[in-house]
């Protein structure tokens, strides 16, 4: 009874239709994004992601912040959560632990995953528990109006910045590899192909995934800080972007108008928060424990 | 449909209320608890830690309040019934989430060991002086449920009630114990499971194409789907239509609001539980709830051998405030005596449903402690002179 979309590029019957349309809830379009804004862009690339790796719809469910990437949870025909300011992290915890069955993508923006929601984020990473978080960092608070995030780049100007940044950004990356991320990478709007195989590449990993992507605001980083318009800073992206897979993360910090060091930093295996849980309480409680996925929810679901 | 036979430990019990409450959760299908630690609440989900993982669930301590009161909601969309548990400063902290459920109809159960505040206050100590936080805590206008135990009994029993009133209205259901209820230890009774009724979510039957996630076609609770099941759902804390996206226009807002409140406020009559004796006679009618009713009691039954005409109603269920019984109560006593562990909370509420017709009389207590029966049966004899 319910209508399983076929994931597959080469399968969609109809070359005029876009084969990311299939993601979307086209009844909710036109989107809030500004004209030259990135975050459509990762979208566009999350939903190559979903074709590639043929990941299964039915199971997948995306759980966004507040923010305008936060509003990307609004936009994507899947089960979608869009929550409170920079509780998305432990909305998905709660949600994965419920139903491990699921697979659980956070997307959301650098304030609401790192300022607001920067305590979540590391202990989730921590945990090692199975998230794949997309943080759209357009080293701002876009949403209500450009103001100063914990990683605008030092001497930008923002809107509570007006005669520029002097405090120490945060360098993402480095961050959440220190706190225990198994997949870290770092893209660009520009690298739309290289960002959808990263996220592929973290549907495969079991653990805590966590892939920046850089993503213009024209309207009120771009602008304020005179850097041009969307496709002066696709030029700038292209230029001063240099990929170095497997680069020591305290070395990826961003500067104003310098060099972005983009790549796959971080690919590593440790036990995920709920393998770590089962075997511990395999250990002490043998057969008294009784795992989630053992039960029958005590729903009188009929929808299968 | 009756409890799962996994979850309820048959039997007579020594407990406190906090493992009482712990208990009543168990038995009333909770399988999912997100915690934070903090006194004087901790054993509930100390308790939960230790019996979840045998009856196929799963407890997560969050790295602070505003984790743990989101994480719940993570679980019920994931298929659990779930709670937190808390105390003063951490339940400052869940509000938001508490608005969260509210506006998504998210059916859950916080629970908060009342102890003295504000701020961290007296963190071992009792007070009852979360009552008005509980009902107008988060922003904007909302509706919630809240009982008040005053026994290790009710906190099984009641435990059991708020996830059901939680799964029937989906609403947050505010579980408003105080310390000395949560720590006292008395004779516990929890029933077979087949003589436990609980509520099972309200789990939709429509199909993909049918299901609108704020639909009601006419009852004024939609149906729920979880994550997983195939409807491809949204689900926002922004005022949002019957397909769950989001609306900013004010007809919207109005219908949204309207149905949050009104889908608690047209059952009140159901929802409001309390606990009444010797009102036919009375003159003046002591209202207390939680710990403080069993103080009253006994200054209740002092003034009885005094030969006062006093009658006692108990308060179990909080929110919605019980003011149709009050008004029928307040046109032929006198007054109203009202004693809680808080420098007047509940005794507005008792004012504005007597609507003047009875007068109204405060017993206040800034917690810490609970009251002397004394100073309760020393306004029980000036309310009887007025």
């Amino acid at each position: 009874m319910l209508n399983i979309l076929d994931n597959k590029l080469d399968n969609t019957p109809d070359d005029t239709v876009n084969p990311v349309e299939q993601f979307l809830r086209s009844d909710r379009m036109p989107h809030i994004w500004c004209p030259g804004c990135g975050i459509g862009t990762t979208v566009n690339s999350f939903a190559h992601a979903l074709i590639e790796s043929k990941i299964d719809l039915q199971t997948l469910a995306l759980v966004s912040g507040i923010g305008c990437t936060g509003r990307v949870a609004g936009y994507v025909k899947l089960d979608s959560f869009h929550t409170t300011h920079g509780r998305a992290i432990p909305f998905a915890t709660g949600l994965k632990l419920a139903n491990p069955k699921l697979n659980v993508v956070v997307y959301s923006g650098d304030g609401d995953l790192s300022a607001i929601g920067g305590n979540h984020l590391i202990h989730a990473a921590r945990r090692n528990i199975d998230l794949k978080v997309i943080c759209v960092n357009n080293l701002i608070y876009a949403m209500t109006g450009g103001q100063t995030a914990p990683t605008t780049p030092g001497h930008a100007t923002t809107s509570t910045n007006p005669y520029g940044t002097f405090e120490p950004a945060f360098n993402l990356p480095h961050l959440v590899e220190a706190a225990g991320a198994v997949y870290v990478a770092r893209w660009t709007t520009f690298h739309v192909r290289q960002l959808a195989r990263s996220i592929s590449e973290a549907f495969q990993k079991k653990g805590f995934s966590f892939i920046e992507v850089i993503s213009p605001c024209p309207t009120l980083y771009q602008r304020r800080n005179k850097m041009g318009d969307g496709l002066d800073t696709m030029k700038y992206y292209k230029e001063k972007s240099k990929v170095k897979h497997g680069a020591p993360t305290s070395e990826v910090g961003l500067t104003l108008n310098g060099e972005i060091v983009v790549g796959k930093f971080v690919d590593r295996d440790r036990p995920d928060y709920q393998t770590m849980m089962r075997a511990q309480y395999v250990e002490t409680l043998g057969e008294r424990y009784i795992d989630v996925t053992d039960e029958e929810p005590e729903t009188e679901c009929v929808c299968g | 449909m009756k409890a799962d036979p996994h979850g309820v430990l048959t039997g007579t019990h020594f407990l406190d209320g906090d493992h009482a409450c712990c208990e009543g959760a168990l038995a009333a299908g909770a399988r999912f608890a997100a915690g934070y630690p903090i006194t004087p609440s901790t054993e509930v989900v100390e308790r939960f830690a230790a019996r979840v993982p045998t009856v196929g669930g799963t407890f997560i301590q969050m790295e602070d309040e505003l984790a743990a009161s989101i994480a719940l909601q993570g679980g019920v969309w994931g298929g659990a019934k779930a709670f937190t548990v808390t105390s003063g400063p951490g339940f400052s902290l869940m509000m938001e989430h508490i608005g969260y459920a509210a506006m998504t109809e998210t059916p859950c159960v916080f629970v908060d060991v009342q102890r003295g505040g504000p701020s961290t206050g007296q963190p071992t100590l009792p007070a009852q002086a979360d009552m008005m936080q509980a009902r107008w805590g988060s922003h904007g206008d909302y509706e919630i449920i809240a009982l008040c135990p005053n026994s290790p009994q009710e906190c099984f029993d009641l435990t059991i009630k708020a996830f059901n009133f939680a799964e029937e209205f989906r609403v947050p259901v505010m579980f408003m114990m105080d310390e000395v209820v949560g720590h006292m230890t008395e004779k516990v009774v929890i029933p077979p499971a087949d003589e436990i009724e609980v509520t099972p979510r309200k789990h939709t039957k429509k199909s993909v194409e049918d299901y609108l996630p704020y639909g009601t076609n006419g009852d004024m609770v939609p149906e729920m789907a979880h994550a997983g099941d195939g409807y491809k759902f949204h689900i926002t804390g922004l005022t949002h239509d019957e397909r769950g996206y989001p609306n900013m226009t004010p007809q919207v807002q109005d219908k949204l609001v309207r149905r949050l409140q009104n889908k608690i406020r047209s059952a009140a009559d159901r929802i409001c539980l309390f606990e009444e004796d010797r009102l036919d006679d009375a003159d003046v009618v002591v209202v207390s709830y939680g710990i403080t009713s069993r103080v009253a009691q006994r200054a209740i039954d002092a003034a009885r051998s005094k030969g006062l005409k006093v009658g006692k109603l108990r308060l179990i269920t909080a929110w919605p405030f019980p003011e149709k019984k009050i008004a029928e109560v307040a046109a032929h006593v006198k007054a109203f005596v009202v004693p809680e562990l808080n420098l007047g909370q509940m005794v507005h509420e008792v004012k504005r449903a007597a609507d003047g017709k009875a007068k109204t009389y405060a017993v206040s207590h800034a917690g810490g402690g609970v009251h002397n029966p004394d100073e309760i049966l020393n306004t029980i004899v000036e309310a009887s002179r007025c």
